[in-house]
């Protein structure tokens, strides 16, 4: 390769946690910083290059009219655009938003509520536009993102499984929670990534990584609901980071539906 | 020190503590020594290097979905059934590397590991297991590609059996021809009395090791006794089919059995059933199943490089008939419904494993029942195609 890649990472709505991942990366991130050209990274790097990208990492949920506009500059800017974490990819926790009044929030936080400028709802990019490839997770794991940069410099598929939490839990030796104890658990509705860090200190998957391929989650609540754990207990467990990815959206809607 | 000779095939008779100098016994061979131990409310092989490590006392109930141990005065060193491990763990490990490849000034290096495992003593086996090992021997061993991994990890293995006494509502391994006696395939199978263990021997290696263990030879009436355990207990399984009207009534976990009668022509003559997308709708396609199941063997093999690409290693993982990246082809995944997968996996299981290995897949065990999340049953599902919905 006569060229490095060039690297752009943008923020949009969110906490910081998936950018931090790319610095947390320790031992890996010099090879990164030699295998690609970071040329807009604004938490890493004070230089800026203008673009086009090769590769544009979006993090964050669309929340603001100008968010609307910029993330389709910066579509037109990255050849591949892979957005990074929960809230560019289902919209994130402040989903939560979408099934509330925005301007009862403002109201109760701020002491000038005249001063904010936000949409109703918080979305994914890919309600914007077209994504190439999606990272998910709340944060992402450092190693799915060095693989997925690794994979981009090498022109091939990245190596990011889309089957569930359990398989990984099943892995590493974990007695499933939902089975011997009873806990409400979304390990077997999530996406595997995270290596199934809860269930191994004995607490429930949080569904941080989103639905996973083919989930059944209105399955899963119908089963947790009929073993005695309460509606509204389940309802919250799919409102969480991935509210608003479709299958979590779904069931939890059907859930407060029938109980209304 | 007590040398003993104890003939393959013997039944011996040993007291409770000498359980203890059979594990001292296996260390001094250079064995490593697992068992069963409750780690996070379930039964799993860990390592047991002190009797007292047993989980002595406990027994546990099984049902779709659900699991529970709980202490039983009743209870002796192993009276609960197969928890979510299995001998896979060991054989046919979650993670490997194949191989290694390093490029240096653009040559490639290629390595295979040398997997020269420790050997492994592993007590607790129930013959449900076992007849899963001699299945996955087949897999794994048989025909013109052997694996050398699993080849040199069986060869370290000691086993070291264990007669049930109760089986859980999930066990239907009378209805497979897999259990309840342990009938063979074993270094030592142990059974427990009031008072002590007949151990029956199997192996050269199982003499070897008794040799440096007090024990008595057992009378006829200590075998008989040893053998009654099992047929009791078969008995018992035996009648659970003619029970299932007062089963239905009472609010005890359904006692399994799973009729066998033609299942091959039965399920590949119902490939379009409408109870595949019936059970498709509870179904989470989260692969517990088959993860849990002692002779599933699908893995996936990836090239996983770094970031020079220098740097290759390629590993095997275990992977599911369940997941899409299973039927992944150029062209996308062949099986994209749960429906299809989850077929698959039964008509393999019980019908076309046969085809290919001359035997079935499924030995009973109801580790898919137990640790299915939301407790799909796969002897329901079968009689459900059967037409037989009792």
């Amino acid at each position: 390769m006569t060229k490095k890649p060039t690297l752009a990472v943008f923020k949009f709505a969110s906490c910081d946690g998936c950018q931090l991942s790319l610095l947390d990366a320790e031992d890996e991130l010099l090879a990164v910083a030699g295998a690609v050209e970071i040329a807009y990274f604004l938490e890493a790097r004070t230089q800026q290059m203008d673009g086009p990208y090769d590769v544009g990492l979006v993090e964050g949920s669309i929340t603001t009219a100008h968010d609307e506009k910029r993330i389709q500059e910066i579509r037109k800017q990255c050849r591949f655009l892979v957005t990074i974490g929960a809230c560019a990819t289902a919209g994130g926790i402040q989903a939560l938003r979408n099934w509330a009044n925005v301007d009862d929030f403002i109201d109760h936080v701020y002491a000038h509520p005249d001063y904010i400028q936000t949409l109703k709802t918080s979305t994914p990019v890919s309600d914007h536009v077209p994504v190439d490839f999606e990272l998910r997770g709340c944060p992402i794991n450092k190693y799915q993102l060095v693989e997925l940069v690794a994979s981009l410099v090498h022109g091939r598929k990245p190596r990011v499984p889309t089957y569930s939490v359990c398989l990984e839990c099943k892995q590493r030796g974990t007695v499933c929670v939902a089975v011997a104890r009873g806990i409400a658990c979304l390990g077997p509705v999530t996406q595997a990534g995270c290596g199934a860090i809860c269930p191994s200190y004995c607490r429930e998957c949080f569904g941080c990584y989103g639905p996973n391929e083919r989930a059944n989650p209105i399955s899963l609540s119908r089963h947790y609901q009929s073993v005695g754990v309460p509606s509204d207990h389940v309802v919250r467990l799919l409102r969480n980071f991935n509210a608003y990815a479709p299958a979590f959206r779904q069931a939890s809607n059907d859930l407060q539906e029938a109980n209304s | 020190m007590f040398v003993n000779k104890a003939p393959i095939k013997s039944y011996l008779s040993v007291g409770k503590s000498q359980l203890q100098s059979l594990i001292d016994g296996l260390h001094k061979l250079g064995y490593q020594t697992i068992g069963p131990r409750i780690v996070d409310g379930a039964i799993v092989y860990g390592e047991l290097n002190a009797i007292s490590d047993l989980p002595v006392g406990y027994v546990d109930w099984q049902d779709g979905g659900k699991y529970r141990l709980e202490p039983s005065d009743e209870a002796g060193h192993f009276d609960y059934v197969v928890g979510p491990d299995s001998l896979k763990k060991f054989l046919f490990p979650a993670r490997e590397t194949l191989l290694q490849s390093i490029r240096v000034d653009g040559t490639w290096n290629m390595a295979t590991p040398d997997p020269a495992p420790h050997p492994l003593a592993v007590f607790g086996v129930r013959s449900c297991d076992l007849h899963a090992l001699a299945i996955q021997d087949k897999v794994f061993l048989g025909g013109p590609y052997v694996d050398p991994g699993y080849q040199s990890r069986r060869n370290a293995l000691f086993v070291v059996a264990v007669n049930c006494r109760r089986a859980a509502a999930t066990c239907f391994c009378h209805s497979m021809k897999t259990g309840p006696a342990v009938e063979g395939g074993f270094d030592l199978a142990l059974t427990e009395l009031a008072d002590r263990f007949v151990v029956q021997v199997g192996s050269t290696r199982g003499a070897e090791v008794m040799t440096n263990i007090e024990w008595t030879a057992c009378t006829l009436q200590d075998i008989d006794d040893a053998r009654s355990i099992s047929k009791t207990l078969r008995d018992q399984m035996r009648t659970r089919a003619h029970n299932a009207e007062t089963q239905r009534e009472s609010e005890l976990p359904r006692e399994r059995h799973l009729d066998t009668t033609d299942i091959h022509d039965l399920l590949l003559d119902n490939l379009e059933h409408p109870r595949w997308s019936q059970v498709a709708n509870r179904c989470l396609a989260c692969a517990n199943c088959t993860i849990v199941c002692p002779t599933c063997f699908c893995s996936s093999v990836s090239e996983v490089s770094d970031l020079s690409g220098d740097n290759v290693r390629r590993e095997r993982a275990w992977d599911s008939c369940f997941t899409a990246e299973h039927s992944y082809m150029n062209t996308g995944t062949v099986r994209k419904t749960t429906a299809s997968r989850y077929r698959q996996w039964l008509t393999h299981k019980l019908a076309t494993w046969t085809d290919q290995f001359g035997t079935s897949g499924c030995v009973g065990c109801g580790r898919c029942i137990t640790w299915c999340p939301v407790g799909i049953d796969l002897t329901e599902e079968v009689a459900a195609i059967r037409g037989d919905e009792s």
